[in-house]
C-alpha cells in the first residue's frame, strides 16, 4: 500500500533547493539585462515644477529617462483601483510616474535605464526636479480634520465610510442595547503602522522578442500581472507570460498589483528593444511599496453581570496612505472579523477610510484581523476587570456553541458574501490552551502576568483556483497550480494531495505554481486561501485522472474500474496485486501514437495491437493523454480560528519586556501536513512579536519615514521570538471536498491582544496601545 | 541602494597605505571591516571619492598583551580580539557588539575611528583612559594601486608598485610606545588619549590622511574588576544606554576608585568618576541613589524613535548602579 501521506509531518521538498542557496528569485535571473532605477520623491506632499535631466545626459553608461511626459496614453493612466467597494465613494490611485503632485515620500517620479544598477542610480542623482513642497497630512487625527488635503478632491480625506450594524435578537441596535445594558465602558485604542517587509522585495524583469512578452516579476498573483500588463500595453493576452520564479517572502505586499514598475520596465523593455530589469532596495520597500495596520478605535460596550456583551459600538479611522489601490479590504476584514469567536447582541461597526501622505496602505498577513482582534480582545479583558472575573470567563460566555454552526454574524464579509462560519470548537479550544499554558495554575506576581487573545478567521476566500495534474509515459506525476509560492511550503502540500490521491510514491509528483505558460487561470496567494482552493482543485483533478486512469487500465487487464485501485504507482485489482499494470503504462495507451520515440510509446503505436481496430483511437468524449483539470469554487470562505495564550516578565527597573511562554492552539479543519502549519504559525507568531513589542513605521510630522532601514526598523531576531508551543484542533469545514481551513495569517493574528494583555496583568496597568517599547512601558508606569 | 563612483585603493604594505592616503587627504576614506561604511556609501550617506581598502595589510591583524596591556592592530576583528580574551572589559563589551557574522568582519579599531556614541568599544577606550595611536606621511604622493570599483585596474600599474622614497617596503618595525605595529621609517605617529579621541558624534580626532593603525586598552590594576551593561531593543542592537564599569578596591575590599562611561547618552561616550560619591566604602553600603544621580547629572541623552529622553536618562542611572556593583563584585572575587 502507498503510504499515507494526507495528514502526515513530510518534510518539505523545496528547502533543500531553498535552503542550499539553489533558489532561483528575480534578482538571480537577467544577468544581461539593462537595470532600472528611480528617482524617487524626496517630499511628502509637493507639486512637480519642473525635471531638468540634462546634468544627466553625461553619464556613461545611461540608456533612457522618462518622466510621466513620456508614458503613450494608455500606460500612462492612473493604475487600476483593484477592487472597488460602492462605499469607496473617493477611490484613487497613483500615475505609474508622479504626473503633477507627488503624494508620498517614495513615490516614482522618474524612470532611469543604464548598463548596470550603478550606473543607474549615479543618473538619478543628477537629474534635478524642482520640487514645491504642499502641506503633508501626516497621522490620523490630522487627517480627520481635514484641515489639509491630500487629494484636493477629496474632501476631508475621507476615501470611504462604511457602516455596518446587525441588530440583536430583540431587534434592538447598538447604540439602544449598549443604553440598556447594566454595564457600560468607553475608551480608545491605537495600533501603529506596521508592514510585510519581506526578506525578498519585489522587482521585475522583462524580455521582449519582438512578438512576445516574457515578465519575471516577484508576485503574489502571475496571472493577475498579466492581464494587468496585457491591458496596459495594448497586446492580446497569449502573447504575455509572467512569472514568479522563486519569491522571497509575500505577506500580502506583493499581491498588490500591478506595481507601477509592474508597467513600466516591460514597456521601457518593449520599446528599447532590451531585456530590462529592475530589483527593488530595502530603502524603496519601506518607502514605495506598502504598509499596513494603523488605526485608532472608539469603543463603547455593554453588557451584563456574567460579561455577556449585549451592544458593541465600534468606531475605526482607518490610515489608507495616499492611495487605494487595493479598495478598502483590510478595514472591511477589520471591521467583520472583529466579532471573533462570540456572539454579540447587537453591534455596529462604522469606519472611514482615510487618506494621509503616507505609503499606502494595503493587506499585510493578517489583513486587519490584528486590528479587530485587539479591539475585541482588549474589550474582553476591561470587561472581565470590570467586573472582577477571570478573562477566560468572560469570553466564555460569549461564545459561540458548537451546536449553533453554521452560525451567521450577519453581516458582509470581504468577499462580498454573507458572514457565516463554517464549523468550529471553541469552548473545547479554550479548555486546550489554558490546559497548555496552565491558566488555572498561574500565579500573577508583580512583573509578571499571563494574557489570553482569541480570533476567528476567514480564510480560502473565492472567487476560484484550478488545478492541472498530468501523468506522463515515465510515470511522473506533474501538478501545476496558478496561484504562486512565497516559501510556505506547497510543493510539499499540494504533492502529498496528488501522491494520496494518486497512489503514487511522493518522489514522482513534481509542482509548479505561479507560471502563466502552465496555468493561465489563477486568482493569486492571499487571505490563507491557497490549500483551500488550489489544494481542492489539485484533489479534483486528481479525480479525473484517477477516474480515467481506472477506466484504461480496467480495459487492459479485462476488469471492471470499480474492483480497481492504485497503490506505489501500480494499478491493480483490489486484493489481487498480481493483476496490475504500472501508470506510466496507462500514460501511455492514454495518448495513441503514430510515431515512436522509446520503448514504451512504442507500446501506443498503432501496429501495437493494444488498440481496438474497431473503434476510433481516441473515443469521442475522450481527449488523449491521462490529464485532468479541477477547479474549486467555493460558495463562500471556510473559518479557521486559534487561541494563544502567553507569559510575559517585565524588569522592574528598565522596563523591558520578555516573552518567557507562548502557546497557540490552533484550528484549520484537516492538516494536510502539521509540521508546515506549525511553521506557518511559527512565522506568524515572530511577525506578530514584532507588530506587539517592536515594529512601527516611525513618520516625523513632514512625512518623511525616520526608520526606513533594518537597523532602525525593528524586526524582532530569532532571540525576540520565543520558543512556540502548538497545539491542534481539527474541526473539518464542511464546504470543500478535503475538508480543510486556511492556516497562513493565523500566527500573526492575536499576539498584540494577547501580548497587551498580559502585560495588563504583570503591570496592573491599562494598555491601550500597541506596539509598546520599554520606553513607553515606563512612560506608563508614570516615569 | 548602491554607492556613488569611488576610487578604489588596495595597498599592499602600510607604507604604501600611508601614502595613498596622504594623497587623497579629505577625499579618501579607510575601509576595514566596512559594517558600517559600506552601508553608508550604499545609502549614499558617505560619498567619498576614494576609498582605501587596509584589508591586505596583514600586519596590522595583532593583538598584542604586554603587562601595560592590550595593543590592537587596525585590522583585528572583533572576533579575532573576542577569542584571544586579551582585556576583560574588551571582551565583555564584545560579546554585546552586534552579531557573529559582523564580529568576524567588523575591527575594534575601525569601531573606535567610525566613534559611534552609541558603540560599546568607544567607552571601553574612555573609562580605561586608552590611546589611539594615528600614522602618516607627508607628501602628496601618487598613489600605486588604483583599482576601479568593478575590479578592472585604471592605470595598469602592478598592484604594490615601486615606492618613491625607496624604503624597504616591508618597513622597519619601531618599537616606540608599546606599538605592536611595524612603521615604515619616517611615519609621523601620535598617539591620541581617548579623552580628545572623541570629538562629537561619529567624528574622531583622526585627520585627513591618517590611519589609526592600532589602539591601546591599558590593563587593570590589582584588585580591580569590570563590567559593561547596556540595554538594546533587540539582541545586538546598538544600546538605547550603557554603562561600563571599572572599579578598583583598596586592600580592605572598599573602593578605592570607580569610573564609568556612558553610551548612548551624549555626543561622545561620557566618563564619569564616581570614585567620591562611593566615599570609599564597600559596595554594599554605598549610596547607590546618589551615584545614579552623579551619572544622570553628567549625561544629557536625546530622544528618537526608540526611546525617550527621559527613559534613556532613568536608565543610564540604573544601568551604572547594576555596572558598578558587578565591577566591584569582580574586584573582589
Amino acid at each position: 500500500m502507498t503510504t499515507k501521506l494526507f495528514g502526515e509531518p513530510v518534510q518539505r521538498r523545496e528547502d533543500p533547493r531553498l535552503l542550499a542557496g539553489h533558489g532561483r528569485y528575480l534578482d538571480d535571473l537577467g544577468s544581461g539585462a539593462l537595470a532600472v532605477a528611480f528617482v524617487r520623491s524626496p517630499h511628502a506632499h509637493a507639486r512637480i515644477r519642473d525635471i531638468d535631466v540634462a546634468p544627466a545626459l553625461d553619464v556613461d553608461g545611461l540608456v533612457a529617462i522618462y518622466t510621466w511626459e513620456d508614458l503613450p496614453e494608455r500606460v500612462g493612466r492612473p493604475l487600476p483601483l483593484l477592487i472597488p467597494h460602492p462605499a469607496l465613494t473617493h477611490g484613487r490611485t497613483a500615475y505609474p510616474l508622479a504626473r503633477d503632485v507627488v503624494r508620498h515620500v517614495g513615490e516614482p517620479v522618474v524612470m532611469v535605464v543604464a548598463t548596470d544598477r550603478y550606473l543607474a542610480e549615479d543618473v538619478c542623482a543628477l537629474i534635478e526636479v524642482d520640487y514645491e513642497p504642499l502641506k503633508a497630512v501626516v497621522g490620523l487625527e490630522e487627517a480627520a480634520h481635514g484641515a489639509a488635503l491630500v487629494h484636493d478632491d477629496v474632501p476631508g480625506n475621507v476615501g470611504a465610510h462604511l457602516v455596518q450594524e446587525v441588530l440583536s435578537a430583540a431587534g434592538r441596535g447598538a447604540a439602544e442595547a449598549i443604553e440598556a445594558a447594566p454595564h457600560t465602558l468607553a475608551f480608545r485604542l491605537d495600533i501603529e503602522r506596521s508592514a510585510s517587509t519581506p526578506l525578498e522585495g519585489r522587482g521585475v524583469y522583462a524580455r521582449w522578442d519582438g512578438t512576445d512578452l516574457r515578465v519575471y516579476s516577484s508576485t503574489q498573483t502571475s496571472t493577475s500581472v498579466r492581464m494587468a500588463i496585457a491591458a496596459a500595453l495594448g497586446l492580446p493576452l497569449p502573447h504575455v507570460e509572467v512569472i514568479a520564479p522563486d519569491v522571497g517572502g509575500g505577506f500580502g505586499v506583493k499581491i498588490v498589483h500591478p506595481w507601477p514598475e509592474e508597467i513600466l520596465v516591460p514597456w521601457a523593455a518593449m520599446l528599447l528593444g532590451r531585456e530590462l530589469k529592475w530589483t527593488e532596495d530595502r530603502r524603496e520597500h519601506f518607502i514605495a511599496a506598502a504598509h499596513e495596520r494603523g488605526q485608532v478605535q472608539h469603543v463603547r460596550v455593554g453588557f451584563d453581570d456574567d460579561g455577556r456583551v449585549l451592544g458593541l459600538d465600534v468606531t475605526i479611522l482607518h490610515d489608507h496612505g495616499a492611495y487605494t489601490p487595493y479598495g478598502i479590504i483590510v478595514p472591511i476584514i477589520t471591521a467583520t472579523q472583529l466579532l471573533g469567536p462570540y456572539r454579540i447582541g447587537a453591534y455596529r461597526v462604522e469606519f472611514s477610510a482615510v487618506y494621509t501622505n503616507t505609503v499606502q496602505v494595503t493587506p499585510y498577513r493578517g489583513a486587519g484581523r490584528p486590528q479587530g482582534v485587539f479591539c475585541m480582545e482588549r474589550t474582553m479583558d476591561k470587561i472581565a476587570r470590570y467586573l472582577g472575573k477571570d478573562r477566560t470567563q468572560v469570553r466564555e460566555v460569549n461564545f459561540i456553541q458548537p451546536d449553533e454552526f453554521p452560525y451567521d454574524q450577519g453581516m458582509i464579509f470581504q468577499d462580498g458574501r454573507p458572514l457565516i462560519y463554517d464549523s468550529g470548537d471553541y469552548p473545547r479550544m479554550l479548555r486546550m490552551v489554558k490546559e497548555l499554558i496552565g491558566w488555572d495554575d498561574f500565579r500573577p506576581a508583580p512583573g509578571r502576568g499571563i494574557g489570553i487573545g482569541c480570533y476567528v478567521e476567514g480564510t480560502g476566500v473565492g472567487p476560484y483556483e484550478g488545478g492541472h495534474v498530468q501523468i506522463t509515459s515515465d510515470g511522473r506525476v506533474h501538478v501545476s497550480t496558478g496561484l504562486t509560492s512565497q516559501g510556505q511550503g506547497h510543493e510539499t502540500v499540494f504533492a502529498q494531495i496528488a501522491a494520496d490521491r494518486l497512489g503514487v510514491p511522493i518522489e514522482r509528483v513534481s509542482v509548479v505554481t505561479g507560471d502563466t505558460r502552465r496555468f493561465g487561470y489563477a486568482v493569486g496567494t492571499f487571505a490563507s486561501r491557497a490549500a483551500v482552493m488550489s489544494g481542492n482543485a489539485i484533489a479534483l483533478a486528481c479525480a479525473k485522472v484517477r477516474e480515467k486512469a481506472l477506466r484504461i487500465a480496467g480495459d487492459a487487464l479485462e476488469a471492471d474500474p470499480a474492483d480497481l485501485t492504485i497503490s506505489e504507482g501500480l494499478v491493480h485489482v483490489a486484493g489481487s496485486p498480481s493483476a496490475s499494470i504500472p501508470l506510466s503504462t496507462v500514460a501511455v495507451l492514454a495518448n495513441p501514437l503514430r510515431y515512436a520515440f522509446d520503448e514504451e510509446t512504442a507500446k501506443a503505436t498503432q501496429f501495437a495491437g493494444t488498440a481496438s481496430p474497431d473503434r476510433p483511437p481516441v473515443a469521442e468524449g475522450e481527449e488523449p493523454g491521462l490529464e485532468g483539470r479541477g477547479y474549486y469554487s467555493p460558495i463562500r470562505s471556510t473559518f479557521a480560528a486559534g487561541m494563544h495564550a502567553a507569559i510575559v516578565e517585565t524588569d522592574p527597573l528598565t522596563a523591558e519586556i520578555k516573552v518567557v511562554r507562548y502557546v497557540v492552539v490552533h484550528d484549520c479543519g484537516k492538516l494536510i501536513n502539521p509540521m508546515i502549519v506549525e511553521g506557518q504559525i511559527h512565522g506568524g507568531v515572530a511577525q506578530g512579536i514584532g507588530g506587539a513589542l517592536y515594529e512601527r513605521m516611525a513618520y516625523d510630522a513632514d512625512g518623511q519615514l525616520q526608520n526606513a532601514s533594518f537597523m532602525d526598523f525593528l524586526m524582532p531576531y530569532a532571540t525576540e521570538v520565543p520558543r512556540i508551543e502548538t497545539g491542534h484542533l481539527e474541526t473539518p469545514s464542511p464546504l470543500n471536498p478535503l475538508g480543510i481551513k486556511g492556516a497562513g495569517e493565523a500566527g500573526v493574528i492575536p499576539v498584540s491582544a494577547v501580548i497587551a494583555s498580559a502585560l495588563e496583568d504583570a503591570e496592573g496597568i491599562e494598555i491601550d496601545r500597541m506596539p509598546i517599547s520599554p520606553s513607553e512601558l515606563f512612560d506608563l508606569r508614570g516615569g | 541602494m548602491k554607492p556613488p563612483p569611488f576610487e578604489y585603493h588596495g595597498p599592499r604594505d602600510l607604507g604604501e597605505a600611508l601614502e595613498t592616503l596622504a594623497a587623497v587627504g579629505a577625499h579618501g576614506k579607510v575601509l576595514a571591516g566596512g559594517q558600517s561604511l559600506i552601508p553608508m556609501l550604499n545609502m549614499r550617506l558617505a560619498a567619498p571619492a576614494h576609498l582605501v581598502d587596509i584589508n591586505r595589510l596583514a600586519a596590522l591583524a595583532v593583538v598584542r598583551e604586554t603587562p601595560a596591556g592590550v595593543t590592537v592592530g587596525a585590522l583585528a576583528r572583533h572576533s579575532e580580539v573576542a577569542r584571544c580574551g586579551a582585556h576583560p572589559l574588551l571582551a565583555q563589551a564584545l560579546r554585546l557588539v552586534a552579531h557573529p557574522v559582523i564580529r568576524n568582519r567588523g575591527t575594534v579599531v575601525g569601531s573606535l575611528v567610525h566613534a559611534d556614541p552609541a558603540a560599546e568599544l568607544p567607552a571601553v577606550l574612555a573609562v580605561l583612559d586608552g590611546s589611539v595611536r594615528l600614522a602618516s606621511v607627508g607628501g602628496d604622493g601618487v598613489p600605486t594601486d588604483s583599482v576601479r570599483r568593478d575590479g578592472v585596474q585604471k592605470d595598469g600599474v602592478p598592484r604594490g608598485g615601486v615606492r618613491r622614497d625607496g624604503v624597504q617596503r616591508d618597513g622597519v618595525p619601531r618599537d616606540g610606545g608599546g606599538g605592536v605595529v611595524a612603521l615604515p621609517a619616517g611615519t609621523a605617529v601620535r598617539d591620541v588619549p581617548a579623552r580628545e579621541f572623541f570629538t562629537g558624534p561619529m567624528e574622531s580626532a583622526a585627520r585627513p590622511g591618517e590611519l589609526a593603525v592600532s589602539a591601546h586598552f591599558p590593563a587593570l590594576g590589582a584588585r580591580t574588576g569590570t563590567a559593561f551593561r547596556e540595554v538594546a531593543r533587540r539582541h545586538g542592537d546598538y544600546a538605547l544606554a550603557g554603562v561600563c564599569a571599572v572599579v578598583r578596591l583598596d586592600e580592605d575590599l572598599h573602593i578605592d576608585a570607580a569610573r564609568v562611561a556612558c553610551i548612548g547618552v551624549g555626543p561622545v561616550p561620557v566618563v564619569v568618576d564616581v570614585s567620591g560619591v562611593c566615599e570609599r566604602r564597600p559596595a554594599v553600603s554605598v549610596d547607590w541613589p546618589a551615584v545614579a544621580a552623579a551619572v544622570r547629572e553628567r549625561t544629557d541623552p536625546e530622544g528618537d524613535v526608540h526611546a525617550s529622553p527621559v527613559y534613556r536618562l532613568h536608565l543610564v542611572g540604573v544601568l551604572a548602579e547594576q555596572a558598578l556593583r558587578e565591577a566591584a563584585r569582580e574586584a573582589a572575587a
